[in-house]
């Protein structure tokens, strides 16, 4: 499975795409967040049979929830393509020192 | 990488810009309002979460039953995912029960079974890294275990008592509710393999330079 | 290279008599020495004199306590005793000895196994009064039903114990990694273990909720046990 320098550029090119897409869609959830009407509530009930809740603003912990999740994924990805170009890079430098030593 | 590679990431990345407004457009709901709405990402990462260990366990069996590092590859990939998902369920669900609950954490069996199922993910990296040469098989050992308490981890919510909700809320979804949750699920569906896809390829080049290096030496 | 299918016919005679000879001679090893018997009795103790002095305040064990403590001091004393007992067979070799012998291998698994568990219960003998006594924790009221539990939540403890112990025999950082990767697993044992246990020292026995643990924790032997059997054939065969 050789690798060469162009193939492995575009694989670190196409991990950056997720990645980016991804990041794109920070701004998603906030906007959506923003556009959604306060719906009316007269009363809070909870599930089950614990205690009332403080009413802490739910618009932060969605915020929230969705910001985890993407930045998550994102450097994960971001990770990943890290290591992927690193190691490719080495392959790259041994592939050269092979080749020079004549024996390809 | 893949032809289908490129245009699949595309697809997934439309998918995640989409999903927000689908999940705007969804009703809030009657008890929970608009926090529940974490539940959108919260699911889909579970049932990767749930996905992943039991890929790892599979690819385990495989190359404990075979000996081929193509499954040993998988299994580590997968490894990897377990813990991602597994800390994007873990963080998303006390954020949202913050809300529902009132309170961040319950020690009821299944939020403790998916901790545990979480440690095993780390104890697998961590073999992997820490264990020298033959940890693969070790770690595969693990992965077993993983994979047993996956099924645990899902029924447990039927049959103790708990605050989190059961598997029955999912088949009972009213439409509205339904498809923005199916939609998330395909699109973590997919970036799931893609990310596997990736994980794959970097394990691969990592053998790759491992022989490089062996031939070098010669 | 395949594991030899050396089957999981239990209870042929070639699989009793490995089970048996690997048990006897663990025994006697220990007997004669009495090494890992000891020090794993001795550290266990004083885990539960810990808890004790640590947490006892005005004379007065915390409610509920004594369960937990005494599932948290076998669980160390056990994960010292696996660790001490195959660093044994390491520095012998007798591990590789064993499985280049003609035998079946689940039998040396089952015989090690066996022999772990008689280490604890060895162990347990004298943590159970020594727990009743100083949490004054009535732990003897009902001995069929801690009998029982005590049987079959050191068996799960033990099918793991023994499985990972044995696979980081050969292990870089062998004595840190046990933990780590024991611990997560066993904790639906430990749980149930702990559980039933403290419904055992309820004022007001339910024997429908100890007997809920009991069963949960045989499940979880069964499952153990066998995925272990399996797991050690293939893992142990390079």
């Amino acid at each position: 499975m050789l690798l060469s320098m162009s193939k492995g550029l575009t694989v670190v090119r196409r991990a950056l795409v997720v990645g980016a897409a991804l990041l794109a869609l920070a701004g998603g959830p906030a906007l959506a967040a923003g556009n959604q009407p306060p719906e009316p509530q007269d009363e809070f009930r909870p599930v089950g049979n614990s205690p009332a809740p403080e009413q802490i603003p739910a618009a932060p912990l969605l915020i929230g929830a969705y910001i985890v999740v993407l930045g998550g994924l994102f450097f994960y990805v971001l990770s990943l393509s890290r290591r992927l170009g690193a190691v490719q890079q080495d392959v790259q430098r041994l592939e050269g020192e092979l080749k020079r030593r004549g024996r390809g | 990488m893949p032809k289908w590679f490129t245009p699949a990431a595309i697809l997934c990345g439309l998918m995640f810009v989409v999903s927000p407004v689908l999940i705007a457009r969804a009703p809030d709901e009657s008890a929970m309002g608009m926090v529940y709405k974490i539940y959108y990402y919260h699911m889909p990462s579970a049932w990767m979460f749930l996905l992943a260990p039991l890929v790892c366990g599979f690819s385990s069996a495989m190359f404990l039953a075979r000996d081929r590092a193509k499954d040993d590859r998988r299994a580590f990939a997968a490894a990897e995912l377990t813990v991602l998902f597994g800390a994007l369920t873990l963080i998303t669900g006390p954020l949202w029960a913050r809300r529902a609950w009132g309170t961040w954490w319950v020690w009821d069996a299944r939020l403790t079974s998916s901790l545990v199922g979480w440690m095993i993910g780390w104890a697998y990296l961590i073999l992997r890294r820490y264990g020298g040469p033959g940890s693969d098989k070790l770690a595969a050992g693990v992965a077993l275990f993983g994979a047993v308490n996956v099924p645990f981890i899902y029924i447990s919510v039927n049959y103790w008592r708990t605050i989190h909700p059961p598997t029955t809320v999912v088949p009972r979804l009213p439409v509205s509710m339904g498809v923005p949750l199916w939609f998330c699920v395909f699109a973590f569906l997919l970036l799931f393999v893609l990310l596997m896809t990736m994980r794959l390829r970097l394990e691969a080049a990592r053998t790759r330079l491992d022989a490089l290096y062996v031939a070098l030496d010669e | 290279m395949t594991p030899a299918r050396s089957s999981v016919r239990p209870l042929t005679p070639a699989f009793v008599r490995t089970v048996w000879m690997v048990l006897r001679k663990d025994l006697t090893v220990e007997m004669r020495s009495g090494e890992i018997a000891y020090t794993t009795l001795f550290f266990a103790a004083s885990c539960v004199l810990i808890f004790a002095f640590a947490l006892v305040r005005e004379g007065r064990a915390p409610e509920g306590g004594a369960a937990g403590i005494l599932w948290i001091a076998i669980l160390f004393a056990g994960t010292l005793a696996l660790g001490r007992a195959f660093e044994r067979e390491r520095q012998a070799e007798t591990l590789r000895a064993l499985l280049l012998a003609p035998v079946p291998r689940p039998a040396i698994y089952v015989g090690k196994l066996l022999g772990i568990v008689a280490l604890l219960a060895a162990t347990e003998v004298v943590l159970l009064p020594l727990v009743d006594f100083l949490f004054t924790a009535r732990l003897f009221a009902h001995p069929f039903w801690l009998t029982g539990l005590v049987i079959t939540c050191t068996i799960g403890l033990a099918a793991v114990g023994t499985l990972f112990a044995a696979m980081l025999v050969r292990a870089r950082s062998r004595d840190m990694l046990l933990p780590v990767l024991l611990y997560p697993v066993v904790v639906p044992v430990i749980i149930a273990g702990v559980q039933g246990t403290a419904a055992l020292l309820q004022p007001e026995f339910d024997a429908a909720v100890v007997r809920f643990w009991l069963l949960l924790l045989v499940t979880f032997d069964v499952v153990f046990v066998v995925l272990a059997l399996w797991t050690f054939e293939a893992v142990m065969s390079d």
